[in-house]
Parts: C-alpha cells; sequence; structure tokens
C-alpha cells in the first residue's frame, strides 16, 4: 500500500533543487549591474551559492580562463577546513565575503561573494579542474561555495535577499532600458 | 567471634550513653548475626544494659551474648525464628503485634526505659529504631502491589542521607581506641553498615508482607528505599571546607554532598582536623528520619523483530522542525504503542540497522529494530503472547508490518549494530532521466560490478553530519525500462551508501553518478529497501 498515491509527475517534474530549496537572490551586487547572486536555502538551513542565470559571466557565450579562491594574499578559501558535526574551523563569512574571482578570457573579471552570514562549510574544487561546469550547471554541479548559517539566523539571513517572483519581475523591468540606446 | 564479651562493656557503655541505639551498639561491636539485629530494638537494649551492669564474668552468656552463639552454631538462615532464648512471656507478647508496627514498640514499652527508647540514635537517626519494622515493611509492600509489578524475587536498595557517614566517622573515633583493645584486627570496614543491618532487619518482614516472595540480593526487580533527614544535612558542609576537591558541582545532581564525595572527603580529612570541626560523638538529633515515596524499578526487558514500512509519509521517527511536529505518526510510534501497553513499560529506546527517508518503503523481509523498554511492569510474555502481540501490532496500522518479534538480551541487541557496515542492502528506484532513453541505452549499467564511488556528506545531512568523503561500493544494478524516460534500476550496496545522492550526484558531490553515467541529467523519483541483509534477530516460523 502506498499512501502517496502513484507516480509523480512526469518529464516536468520539480528538479532536485526545486523540491528540497528556496532560491534567494541578490542582484546587482554591489551596485554592479547583473552581477546576481543565487542562494539556494535546503530545508536543513545548508546554503549553497551559486551564480543567478542572469549573471554576465553566463552571458554572450563567454569562456572561462581562471578561477581564483584565494581572495587575498593572507587568505585562500581553499584552505578552509571544518572538522566534526558542529564543522570547528570554518571561515566565518558575512555577506560581502568575496569567495572566489572569476576571469573570462575576454579579460573581464568578476568577484563572487558570500551573500550570506555563515560558516564556510566548502567551496567546489571541481569548477577549478572543470571551469565548463559554472558555464554548463550553474544552479548544481556549477555552484561556488556551502555555507551554514548560525542556527538562530538561519530564517533572518534570507531577509535582505529577494524572493524568487521579486527576482523575476526585477529582471523583467531590467531588459527594457538595457536594450534602449543609451 | 561474634560473642559480647568482658571487653564488649566499655564499648557498649560508651555508645549508649553517647546516644546510640541497640543495633547501632551491634554493628559497633560487629555482630555479624543477622537474627541479633530482627529482634526488637528495645529488648535488645534491656539485654544490653542488664549484660554491662552485671559484673559477673560468667554470666554475659545467659543473654545476649549466648543468644547469638547459638543462633550462630545453628544457622545463618535469614529468614530464621525469633532469638530462642526470649523469655516466653516477651514473645507471647510480640507475636500479636508482629503484623504491626506500632504495637510492636508498645509491646516493649513497660521497661521503664521510655525516654532512652524514645531517643532518636545519634548515628542512625532512627533508621535502625522505628523506622525499621513490620510498619515500614507494609509500606513496602503496599507500593509494589500499588504498581502490580509481575516478578519473582526483589531486591531491597537503601538510600541514607550522606550525614550518616559523617556521624558514623564520628562514632567510629568515639569508641576506636576501645574496638582495638578488644581486638587489633578491628577496623573501620568490621563495623557493620547501617544499610546491612536494616536489610537483614527488613527481608524477611517484606518478603512475609509480598506473601513469601524471595527478597534477595540480586534481582532484576529493585525497590528503592529511601530516608532523608534535613535537620542533620548541615553536618556535612565543614568537608568542603576540608576538602572542596570532592564537592564539584555536576549537573544532575541537585547537591554536591552526595554519599560518594563525602566518603572520600572523610577518607582524606585527618582525625585531629575532623575532631576541631565535628562533634564527638555526633550531636543528638530531634527527629527521625523522613521515609520517602518507595521507588520500584525493573531492569529493561529487550524485544527485537523486523519491519516493514509501506508508506512514503512515515518517517521513521517522530519528525520535529522548531519544536512542531510534522506527520502525525511513525514507525517507532506505531510499533511501540502495544508493545508498551503489553509490558506496562514507562518509555522505550528504539533503534534499527540504519533508518530510511520518511518517503521511502522497507519491502521484503524487513528492517531489523530493537526497544529496550524502561522499566516494565511486566517482563515476561510466553511465544505465544509474543505473536499475539505481533498481530495486535500488525492490525493496528496498514502502514507497517511486524514480523520475527521476540525478547533478546542486552547483549544480543549488540548483534545487530557490529557489522553494520559490512552488510549489504538492496533498493529498487524509480529514475527520470532528462533525454529521452532507448532500451539498449540503459543496458550496459547491469554489467558494472562493484562500483566504488566517492560520496561527500550529503547536503540534506551535512547539518548534523561531519563533512567527510566516505568511499561506497555499488555491488551489482540491474535496470528494468518503462518508457523514454523512466526505469527501475535495482541495486545491491554496501551498507551506508546514499542512493538518492548516487542517482541525482547531490551537486556533483557524488562520484561517479548516475547523471555521469548515463550522460543526462537524473532524478530519483521513489526508493524501496528491498531487503537489509543482517541476520539477527533469528526468524520466527509463520
Ligand atoms: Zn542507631
Amino acid at each position: 500500500m502506498d499512501c502517496t498515491g502513484e507516480k509523480e509527475a512526469e518529464a516536468n517534474a520539480p528538479s532536485v533543487v526545486d523540491r528540497y530549496y528556496t532560491r534567494w537572490y541578490r542582484a546587482d551586487m554591489k551596485g554592479k549591474p547583473c552581477e546576481d547572486h543565487c542562494i539556494l536555502q535546503h530545508s536543513n538551513r545548508i546554503c549553497v551559492v551559486t551564480l543567478a542565470h542572469t549573471h554576465p559571466i553566463l552571458q554572450d557565450g563567454r569562456t572561462i580562463k581562471s578561477i581564483n579562491y584565494q581572495i587575498s594574499n593572507g587568505c585562500s578559501r581553499l584552505k578552509n577546513k571544518v572538522s566534526g558535526k558542529s564543522k570547528r574551523g570554518g571561515q566565518f563569512l558575512t555577506d560581502y565575503a568575496p569567495l572566489c574571482r572569476i576571469t573570462c578570457t575576454d579579460e573581464t573579471e568578476y568577484t563572487i561573494y558570500s551573500c550570506i552570514r555563515g560558516r564556510l562549510l566548502e567551496v567546489n574544487e571541481s569548477i577549478l579542474e572543470t571551469p565548463s561546469l559554472l558555464l554548463e550547471k550553474p544552479s548544481t554541479e556549477g555552484y561556488i561555495a556551502v555555507i551554514l548559517p548560525k542556527f538562530e539566523e538561519s530564517k533572518s539571513i534570507t531577509e535582505n535577499l529577494l524572493s524568487r517572483d521579486q527576482f523575476d519581475s526585477l529582471v523583467s523591468k531590467r531588459t527594457l532600458p538595457q536594450t534602449q540606446p543609451s | 567471634m561474634l560473642s559480647l564479651k568482658d571487653k564488649d562493656k566499655p564499648i557498649i557503655q560508651k555508645l549508649l550513653s553517647a546516644g546510640c541505639c541497640s543495633r547501632c551498639v551491634l554493628r559497633f561491636c560487629c555482630v555479624s548475626v543477622q537474627a541479633a539485629y530482627r529482634r526488637p530494638h528495645q529488648h535488645t537494649l534491656q539485654a544490653l544494659k542488664a549484660f554491662i551492669s552485671d559484673t559477673d564474668n560468667s554470666k554475659p552468656k545467659e543473654t545476649v551474648a549466648s543468644g547469638c552463639e547459638q543462633e550462630n552454631n545453628k544457622s545463618h538462615d535469614v529468614a530464621g525464628p525469633e532469638l530462642p532464648e526470649d523469655p516466653p512471656v516477651k514473645r507471647a507478647k510480640l507475636e500479636p503485634g508482629a503484623a504491626v508496627g506500632p504495637s510492636e514498640e508498645e509491646a516493649a514499652a513497660g521497661g521503664g526505659m521510655k525516654d532512652e527508647e524514645s531517643r532518636v540514635c545519634v548515628v542512625c537517626l532512627g533508621i535502625l529504631q522505628d523506622l525499621c519494622g513490620t510498619a515500614q515493611a507494609a509500606k513496602i509492600a503496599e507500593a509494589v502491589k500499588t504498581e502490580k509489578y509481575e516478578f519473582d524475587t526483589l531486591v531491597l536498595s537503601v538510600s541514607l542521607p550522606a550525614q550518616l557517614c559523617v556521624r558514623e566517622h564520628s562514632c567510629w573515633l568515639h569508641v576506636k581506641g576501645e574496638l582495638r583493645q578488644k581486638s587489633i584486627a578491628v577496623d573501620k570496614d568490621d563495623v557493620i553498615q547501617v544499610k546491612e543491618a536494616f536489610k537483614w532487619i527488613m527481608q524477611g518482614l517484606v518478603s512475609k508482607e509480598l506473601g513469601g516472595v524471595g527478597v534477595v540480593t540480586r534481582s532484576p526487580f529493585e525497590v528503592g528505599v529511601e530516608f532523608t533527614h534535613p535537620e542533620t544535612d548541615a553536618d556535612c558542609h565543614f568537608l568542603a571546607s576540608t576538602c572542596p576537591d570532592c564537592f564539584k558541582p555536576t549537573k544532575n545532581k541537585q547537591s554536591v554532598f552526595t554519599r560518594m564525595a563525602v566518603v572520600k572527603a572523610l577518607e582524606k580529612i585527618s582525625e585531629p582536623k575532623f575532631l576541631q570541626r565535628y562533634p564527638c560523638p555526633p550531636a543528638q538529633p530531634t527527629s527521625s528520619c523522613i521515609p520517602q515515596d518507595i521507588q520500584c524499578l525493573h531492569v529493561s526487558v529487550f524485544v527485537a523483530g523486523r519491519y516493514n514500512k509501506f508508506c512514503r509519509s512515515l518517517p521513521q521517527t517522530p519528525w520535529l522542525i522548531d519544536g512542531e511536529r510534522r506527520m502525525e505518526s511513525s514507525v517507532e510510534e506505531l510499533i511501540a504503542a502495544p508493545i508498551l501497553s503489553a509490558f506496562r513499560a514507562d518509555g522505550f529506546n528504539f533503534s534499527s540497522s540504519g533508518r530510511e527517508d520518511v518517503d521511502v518503503r522497507t519491502l521484503g523481509n524487513g528492517r531489523p529494530f530493537a526497544m529496550e523498554l524502561l522499566n516494565p511492569h511486566r517482563s515476561r510474555l510466553s511465544k505465544v503472547e509474543m505473536k499475539q502481540l505481533q498481530e495486535a501490532i500488525n492490525a493496528s496500522s496498514e502502514k507497517i508490518r511486524v514480523r520475527d518479534l521476540q525478547i533478546v538480551t542486552r547483549d544480543a541487541m549488540s548483534r545487530m549494530k557490529e557489522g553494520e557496515e559490512e552488510k549489504t542492502k538492496s533498493y529498487t528506484a524509480l529514475i527520470w532521466t532528462q533525454k529521452p532513453i532507448q532500451r539498449e541505452d540503459i543496458t550496459f549499467i547491469d554489467d558494472i560490478k562493484d562500483l566504488t564511488l566517492d560520496q561527500k556528506t550529503p547536503l540534506r545531512v551535512l547539518h548534523r553530519r561531519a563533512l567527510a568523503v566516505r568511499q561506497r561500493v555499488i555491488h551489482s544494478m540491474t535496470t528494468r525500462y518503462l518508457d523514454s524516460h523512466h526505469f527501475h534500476l535495482g541495486l545491491k550496496t554496501q551498507a551506508g551508501t546514499y542512493i538518492k545522492e548516487f542517482v541525482h550526484g547531490d551537486f556533483g558531490r557524488t562520484k561517479p553518478n548516475l547523471c555521469d553515467l548515463l550522460k543526462t541529467d537524473t532524478d530519483i523519483l521513489e526508493l524501496d529497501v528491498e531487503s537489509v541483509d543482517v541476520d539477527w534477530p533469528p526468524s520466527i516460523p509463520e
């Protein structure tokens, strides 16, 4: 006996991200047009930082030249280590903590930020080996980092972010002035 | 060696004038004949007084001491009769009153020693006086009967106020010199403990009240008697300044002055220092100890079996988010409710060989589980009754089913957990593919053997588990094509493999994953556990 009923919907069934994560956005990061970030928050409060599909890196058939998690001389996100269930030792990040710098082959450089307060659990080393993952699967295998917000802040950290609807409406308004010659 | 000899006279004299009760006198004289303690304490007091006032050296053998010797030569029977040397008149008085405590005291009250008798003992604080008799035994028996426990034997446990140790120590120092004269071998450990004497007196009485049930030294059923004495609680306090290390606050204890800590502090304190800080002999209390409620506790019973879970919206254990309950039931609650009522237990601890997610079914022979039943009032069910219990569980819900339900030992339970990692588990998953597939596109999966995965701790459990990369092996897989976007995937894996993450890849954190193998996004729509290959508990033929 199966009490939830039969098979779920077909080909357009919600994806893993849709099923377990809530999407939050920060638009025009640090005032830079269209440098939008997308935060996927799992129901267990864990957050995955990704590029929003509108981010300039994902436009105009760009190619990535390099990804650098060394954000300053003294600090590399690659050196982040957490241990135990309590994730001791992880770097603590604030909203505007840089996570990495991405340089495209056209020499444009972008900084990706944490967007939320929390403890850095891991960065995605796969994109160092295969930068194309970032372009092909920006919201799954091309993620930037995993962050664990403080338990007591797990609700409040998204207060400054945009919901999916808010972001979509912002993006739809954005296209008008951009297509107009300035 | 147990007989009271002339050398005991000064000890007895000193103890009585210090305010000790007659049973405490016996204790300090190291009398180890149990029956000596069972006589009414007033009688013993009279006998002791007669003994010390008698200057004739040959006489004692006819009073207290001789009785003890006879008893000793005869037997050490715990439930032995009253001392035979009691005068017939007194015995006659005693017997009708034996069932009720107070009349026992009344019976002996005519001796003209009322003042001394009513004085609370400075060492045992009344525990070996009026708190030790048929009235107390009746109270204990009543508590046991009220809770309707089923048991063959019981063990009495006694919890005494910690200051009793301080008083005992003070009294020991008071008569140490005399005791050492009596025999060079006498040590503080040779003194009979209050607890011991209390049990010698009470065991037989409680047994009688409960219709002859064995009151023994080891039993799964423990009946706890506790005494407190607020009036003298401050007795221990000076030890905190002499031995601060012994009294460190702990989370669970209400007071730092536990019996253990006090005993330790008394071992450390020097004799002059003790005598400086505490009266010797101890001061006279005005009231007796207060008996607390009787606490009954039966050791846990363990029950094991296997369960099926047929529902995709049933968590294994109650599911709480922010303190609020999600889903109205759980596997453990459905199984536990009928078992708890059959064993009339106070609570339970549930464990199982792994667990499935809320939306996963467990089919086949089911998943081994075990439950510890806390304080069961009933501890033995026959095989037939266990079978009926299993049927009752199965009739109570269609969401689960239980088999092989049986009573097991605590040790056997560990068999379920040991080797859990090496065991294999079989699953069936319903897979969705983003790209359309043909039958032949998936057949290669059937040929993959012992595929080793590197699994990072899945994001969905990362909030409560450590981050690590674990290697897990998928021993074999089978595919059953359904349509251009769906197929059934059978998997036989090492225990601890995360199947959902193998299928969708978990942001590429499980490598390789099914998306890699099929070169398209894949997702898992349904998951069933087909078997958990743990050969415990033993199966029970239907
Ligand atoms: Zn006493």
